[in-house]
């Protein structure tokens, strides 16, 4: 792999680059390597790349039936924070962020992780006393947050309509100055470009349409493009768990649904950070392309079908329009659904499964793209040792056995 | 947005309705003697069908009473309702 810099652009420019090199290999499938993971999303990814970088096992296979980064890593609306209330979720969330804040030099990829922060704000008393609990608990953990006022909001966001005759009134917004967003692309293709330096095969349009078994243990699967061995399997398919779950054998808390957001035309710079209401279901923030890019809440019912129903973009353009009235004339520009894995806790499952030689990562639900970095930490380290790190131990699928459930439900700062 | 035929006003719109997700689960009688997994397996886990699905709805800015649907969970088309304790369309007995 080529580093990439300012000396090798000036390189490639000589010869108006032409001669750069494919950044990952498309190879065939081998007989068998030491660890398939099923799913090329960012979470897949990462965890082929730390598995490589980490723990030093590089025989690894991602299997991706479409094209990698093309479900929710593609459909997400890029924010990253690490404002959760519980211990548990907080630390795993912090080790993402962490891990985001060297991304771009570790990968030697342009990530675009622009650190601008998170509003999340408060529309009753009970929300502001909600954010004061949640900003403290953050700080307790050694998480950046700080309480603002309407007034200093109004300073710092003045389209925001901070007004008390509107219709979601605003009383102030918990803030997470390191948070913000990334190219939801870039980081897909600078795992993918890590994780194939190290020797991992990525192998797109290959679909896993079952599992080949020997005596109790899963040793392989079966794929359009024939059957492939295994040590190990890891599934991180979002959206399509209880699928695979299903053909491996066990079953699931996960319920999918679809999740919907969108894009306006681009427009100039008016919108320099993230802001997020979990009272009325909108968040919004503005690309570098100068796009206004608008999340909804999920659709209520279970759904594979990558689109959701039009009442929900409604209902959050009307709340977005309500607190941003500047925005009323701004024509959107494309709409799209993702499928999310929804747990009954809001926290994702991460660890064994109940059947031998798989893993499974899944359950992230609404809020996975911030974690893509730290899902696939944890999960390397799982699928290496056989035991969870102790960032995920808390998040087996166990807990909804034992009752330790981590309910993150609102308390994250955003409806889940 | 889903047109939903609700078994006892007709089709409506879906804002009108609430979900309830999987039907056909029922409590287990003989609680006390389940193990912790077994709890789970009937509080938590669920089917999350890809593909005919059978669940429930509440028509709750309407007659306000709980009904079951099949629909597909990829194409989104609902193919029967019916009312709660009748028996889901024949080719899903088994799915039941």
């Amino acid at each position: 792999m080529s580093k990439y810099s300012i000396f090798s652009l000036a390189k490639q420019a000589i010869n108006y680059h032409e001669g750069w090199e494919k950044v990952w290999r498309n190879p065939e499938p081998k007989k068998h390597y030491d660890v398939i993971i099923i799913g090329g999303g960012g979470h897949g990814l990462a965890t082929a790349y730390y598995l490589a970088k980490n723990h030093g096992i590089t025989n690894v296979a991602v299997l991706e039936k479409g094209y990698i980064g093309g479900g929710n890593t593609g459909r997400n609306t890029t924010i990253v924070r690490s404002n959760y209330l519980w211990d548990e979720s907080a630390h795993l969330y912090e080790k993402s962020l962490k891990l985001w804040e060297n991304l771009s030099q570790d990968l030697n990829f342009n990530v675009m992780f622009s650190q601008r922060g998170v509003y999340n704000l408060g529309h009753s008393l009970q929300d502001m006393r909600d954010i004061q609990r949640r900003v403290n608990a953050n700080r307790l953990n050694g998480i950046d947050g700080e309480i603002v006022e309407a007034d200093e909001l109004k300073r710092r966001i003045p389209i925001l309509n901070t007004s008390s005759q509107s219709r979601y009134p605003v009383l102030g917004a918990s803030f997470q100055p390191r948070a913000g967003t990334a190219r939801h692309d870039a980081v897909a293709w600078g795992f993918a470009r890590g994780a194939d330096s190290f020797g991992v095969d990525i192998i797109q349009q290959c679909e896993v349409s079952g599992f080949i078994r020997e005596n109790d243990q899963i040793v392989g699967v079966e794929t359009n493009r024939g059957n492939i061995g295994a040590g190990k399997v890891g599934i991180v398919v979002a959206g399509n768990s209880s699928v695979l779950a299903d053909m491996a054998g066990f079953r699931l808390p996960v319920t999918s649904h679809p999740l919907q957001a969108l894009v306006s035309e681009p427009i100039k710079p008016v919108l320099d950070t993230v802001v997020m209401s979990n009272a009325v279901h909108g968040y919004i923030s503005q690309s570098d392309k100068g796009d206004l890019v608008v999340g909804a809440g999920i659709d209520s019912y279970n759904g594979y079908g990558q689109r959701g129903s039009y009442t929900v973009i409604e209902n959050a353009l009307a709340a977005i329009k309500e607190l941003f009235p500047v925005f009323s004339r701004v024509r959107m520009n494309r709409q799209w659904g993702g499928i999310v894995d929804t747990t009954p806790d809001a926290c994702p499952i991460i660890g064994q499964s109940p059947v031998k030689g798989v893993y499974i990562n899944c359950g992230w639900g609404t809020g996975g793209f911030k974690a893509t970095p730290g899902s696939g930490y944890v999960f390397a380290h799982t699928l290496a040792k056989g035991q969870p790190h102790e960032l995920n131990q808390a998040f087996s699928l166990q807990r909804f056995s034992t009752g330790s459930l981590i309910d993150e439900h609102g308390a994250a700062g955003v409806a889940h | 947005m889903l047109q939903i035929p609700c078994p006892w006003c007709g089709i409506r719109d879906e804002s009108e309705f609430s979900y309830g997700g999987e039907a056909h689960i029922t409590r287990p009688i003989n609680s006390e003697e389940l193990s912790d997994d077994e709890w789970a397996d009937y509080l938590f886990m669920r089917k999350n069908t890809r593909g005919a699905f059978l669940e429930q709805w509440q028509h709750a800015q309407g007659c306000r009473r709980w009904f079951n649907v099949q629909r597909d969970t990829v194409s989104y088309k609902i193919s029967a309702s019916y009312k709660v304790g009748d028996l889901p369309p024949q080719e899903m007995l088994n799915d039941k």
